[in-house]
């Protein structure tokens, strides 16, 4: 495979995508389609078949469009068109009246039960305001379909790495764009690179980190889900700027799609030369495994998930020495987050000038959040660094439903902190949430409203932390069980300021003293409420009444 | 020939070998820091967390087993934030099984004691957590009380680095996390115990006893693993 060969197979693409009149996109993302989005699909292309329009209309599955909670999400190209809510008995209405007669179906339009839509909904400020460059392909093509992704310019970054660049261009590029790592930690991409590529062994390896498991963060599943391939060839430039063979992709169990779409990429660009043995007749080999992770959080952790994959028990070990000196089976290893491989075509394709100046002066690119809680609108969001908390959660998020007011929120997931109205101005970077108290995280973002009692949050995310403790060291183990255990003696009204100044230098201590990751931020949900939300925890104390006493916990 | 480079442990400067822990260095020079998990001639795991020590420089408290001395470390071994620390792994320790000394029979020849003692932890001021656990009795010599063990997992590394035999492994996550022997099965049915008995040597509490000794009876010879696998690394 070369480039002429890749560019004939877009001009076939693009050549077939212009005889049809209309492109239907169907959302296969695990979100739609446990909605009902499968039968549409099917629906659509059946209606198509019936009157006739099969040379007219293409019907394709796609990955993820973004207002996940009003799904299942149809769009209709070139119209840039998105309807809401279809369900089978819609289907006739698209079919007869849109994709028939040109006529919108006004009442289905994205959004159109809370605002006015015009029937070119990327206008829309849930659309407009987003900058896309991780999700840019996905709602757009068929993410089973190497052919659409090479349509999409895909595979020509690793083209231009491979006959254009050398390994030291290619880490210059990713270092000039000032990427950071979007697993969480922000860790600089190129200076990460260039510390691998430094190391001399007889093999090296890279590791996508696909374990994703901050409680309500599904940006990764939809990148895999949607665009496998532009992970896989992010995998592919990383291992021919570290100067490695082999690359592993760990997915957690519990994401079926992602794994089957990501295996279905592999095999894929096996086939087409573009993995596996002198890639497109370069000296340079690379080829990609899956592991499947088997439910265990701490296996997001870079040390546990090197000990998954070498097939021992998921648990951490301290560190110096890092992964990128002693990782996989002792060898230099390169270990990324999706978000991060899915920034790297981009970024080699335009330049990393290009990409550096999106952004902020400390944090360039784009972001993608899930948006959850107490949102009008929550599913997958792509913006650029910088933009305030509150353009994301009213402009584009639609504000707090019900009349109800906002109160926090959440960013992080267990390891992050929550940020009250005050700071709703804030522009979004990892240095500014940091100094209020919580972290980037791998974007999550949980919108809290009036109703929300603030120690019940810390109390949800310390009972995860503690069901996820590896139990390897005391302060994580233990700590986060009695730091539990006193959150839940506050929430149903039974402490004393005693257990309130105990919960507190436990917090201090697992922070300081835990082995891994996992331990040292687990007390910020915890320190993080009790900084913004003190006399929460101060009522409590008095007595909780009846009515805000949570569930109880089910163990 | 191992390169010497300086450091400075407490203010107090050192000329050392390149390649050592901190531990070590702190063990030959005669600087205490308090150890568990820790067994000279077992692979360091870092996880009792009470060797912890502080560095200039390095916001993260680090683990002086696993850590390697470095050119111009300035190292803290003690503070009053580390002391404090210790302290409450010690009560943490005692809360999380069921810890009662009158009937041990490691009584007053226990390294949990010695510790409690030694990072002047008195009083514990966490509810113990009283967890349910298992007595296995049915191994023909020994017997393993989850009661008192504190995961330190000496037991799995001396079986599986010393002897060779990989009996004993780590099942579960947290708190619940337990020692098992083979795939969780009694272990008297052990298909891989050699019944050596040096996870019993190196275990610093009564979890692991022979069935021939009661309360406060109980003899540990530690010291003849570290001399064994010192014996081996010299080829003797």
């Amino acid at each position: 495979m070369n480039l002429k060969e890749l560019n004939d197979i877009a001009q076939k693409v693009r050549k077939k995508n212009e005889g049809f009149k209309k492109k239907v996109c169907v959302c296969c993302g695990a979100g739609c389609l446990s909605s009902g989005s499968e039968p549409v699909l099917k629906g659509l292309q059946q209606a198509v078949k019936d009157k006739g329009l099969e040379n007219e209309i293409e019907v394709i599955p796609s990955g993820c469009m973004g207002p996940c909670n009003q799904g299942p999400l149809v769009k209709v190209l070139p119209d840039q068109t998105i309807y809401q809510k279809v369900l089978e008995p819609q289907v006739t209405a698209i079919v007869e009246r849109h994709l028939s007669k040109q006529e919108v179906v006004t009442e289905m339009l994205i959004f159109s039960d809370s605002r006015e839509v015009s029937a070119d909904t990327s206008q829309d400020p849930f659309f407009k305001k987003q900058f896309k460059i991780v999700l840019q392909n996905c709602g757009n093509i068929n993410p089973e379909s190497i052919n659409d992704y090479i349509s999409v310019d895909g595979y020509r970054a690793l083209d231009k790495a491979l006959r254009l660049m050398s390994s030291e261009e290619v880490i210059a590029e990713i270092k000039h764009s000032r990427l950071r790592g979007r697993g969480g930690a922000g860790f600089p991409t190129g200076l990460k690179w260039e510390t691998v590529y430094k190391y001399v062994a007889s093999e090296k390896y890279v590791i996508c980190n696909g374990d994703e498991g901050d409680p309500g963060a599904f940006m990764d599943r939809s990148v895999l889900e949607g665009d496998p391939h532009r992970v896989l060839e992010g995998m592919a430039i990383a291992g021919y700027a570290i100067g490695a063979q082999k690359g592993f992709a760990y997915i957690r169990g519990e994401y079926p799609l992602a794994i089957k779409r990501f295996d279905q990429a592999i095999k894929q660009a096996r086939k087409l030369g573009l993995l596996g043995k002198n890639i497109m007749g370069t000296e340079f080999s690379f080829d990609v495994e899956i592991r499947i992770g088997a439910g265990a959080f701490v296996c997001g952790e870079e040390t546990a998930l090197i000990a998954s994959i070498e097939g021992k028990r998921g648990t951490p070990r301290p560190r110096p020495p890092f992964p990128a000196e002693s990782g996989l089976w002792g060898k230099p290893t390169l270990i990324n987050n999706v978000e991060t491989f899915a920034n790297i075509a981009p970024i080699i394709l335009r330049g990393g000038e290009w990409y550096s100046e999106i952004g902020t002066p400390k944090s360039a690119g784009t972001k993608v959040f899930a948006l959850a809680g107490k949102i009008q609108y929550s599913g997958l969001i792509e913006v650029p660094m910088g933009m305030s908390l509150r353009e994301i959660i009213f402009d584009i998020g639609g504000g707090v439903p019900g009349g109800k007011k906002f109160k926090a929120a959440q960013t992080g997931g267990p390891s992050g902190g929550c940020i009250p109205e005050e700071y709703l101005d804030t522009k979004v970077d990892y240095e500014s949430l940091v100094s209020l108290g919580s972290i980037m995280g791998s974007g999550g973002l949980i919108i809290m409203d009036e109703t929300s009692d603030m120690v019940d949050v810390a109390r949800f995310f310390m009972e995860f932390c503690m069901d996820e403790s590896c139990g390897k060291c005391v302060p994580c183990r233990v700590g986060t069980k009695q730091m539990y255990d006193l959150l839940s003696k506050i929430c149903f009204g039974k402490a004393r300021e005693y257990d309130l100044k105990l919960l507190e230098e436990l917090a201090v201590y697992v922070k300081e003293t835990s082995l891994c990751g996992l331990g040292m931020s687990a007390p910020n949900p915890l320190l993080s409420t009790l900084r913004y939300f003190r006399k929460e925890y101060v009522e409590h104390l008095k007595g909780t009444p009846a009515s805000q006493i949570p569930s109880l916990p089910v163990s | 020939m191992a390169v010497k480079i300086l450091i400075a442990i407490d203010d107090r400067p050192l000329e050392v070998e390149s390649g050592k822990t901190i531990l070590e260095v702190c063990q030959e020079n005669k600087i205490d820091i308090p150890v568990m998990c820790h067994l000279k001639g077992l692979t360091d795991v870092g996880a009792c967390r009470l060797c912890l020590v502080e560095i200039e420089g390095i916001p993260k408290l680090l683990s002086s087993c696993t850590t390697k001395v470095a050119p111009n470390q300035k190292i803290k071994t003690q503070s009053e934030r580390l002391k404090k620390h210790q302290r409450l792994t010690v009560e943490l320790f005692f809360a999380e099984r069921n810890h009662i000394c009158s009937v041990c029979v490691a009584n007053n020849n226990c390294e949990l004691q010695d510790m409690a003692k030694s990072v002047s932890m008195d009083h514990v001021r966490f509810p113990y957590l009283f967890q349910p656990c298992d007595v296995d009795a049915s191994q023909g010599k020994y017997v393993i009380d989850h009661h008192r063990c504190i995961m330190c997992t000496r037991c799995v590394r001396v079986c599986s680095e010393v002897e060779g035999a990989f009996n004993w492994d780590v099942m579960g996550r947290g708190f619940k996390a337990r020692i098992i022997s083979d795939f969780s099965q009694p272990w008297g049915e052990s298909t891989t115990c050699t019944a050596c008995g040096k996870c019993l040597q190196v275990c610093p509490t009564g979890a692991l006893w022979p069935k021939n000794v009661s309360q406060g009876q109980l003899q540990k010879n530690p010291e003849s693993i570290m001399e064994l696998v010192e014996k081996r690394r010299m080829g003797i």
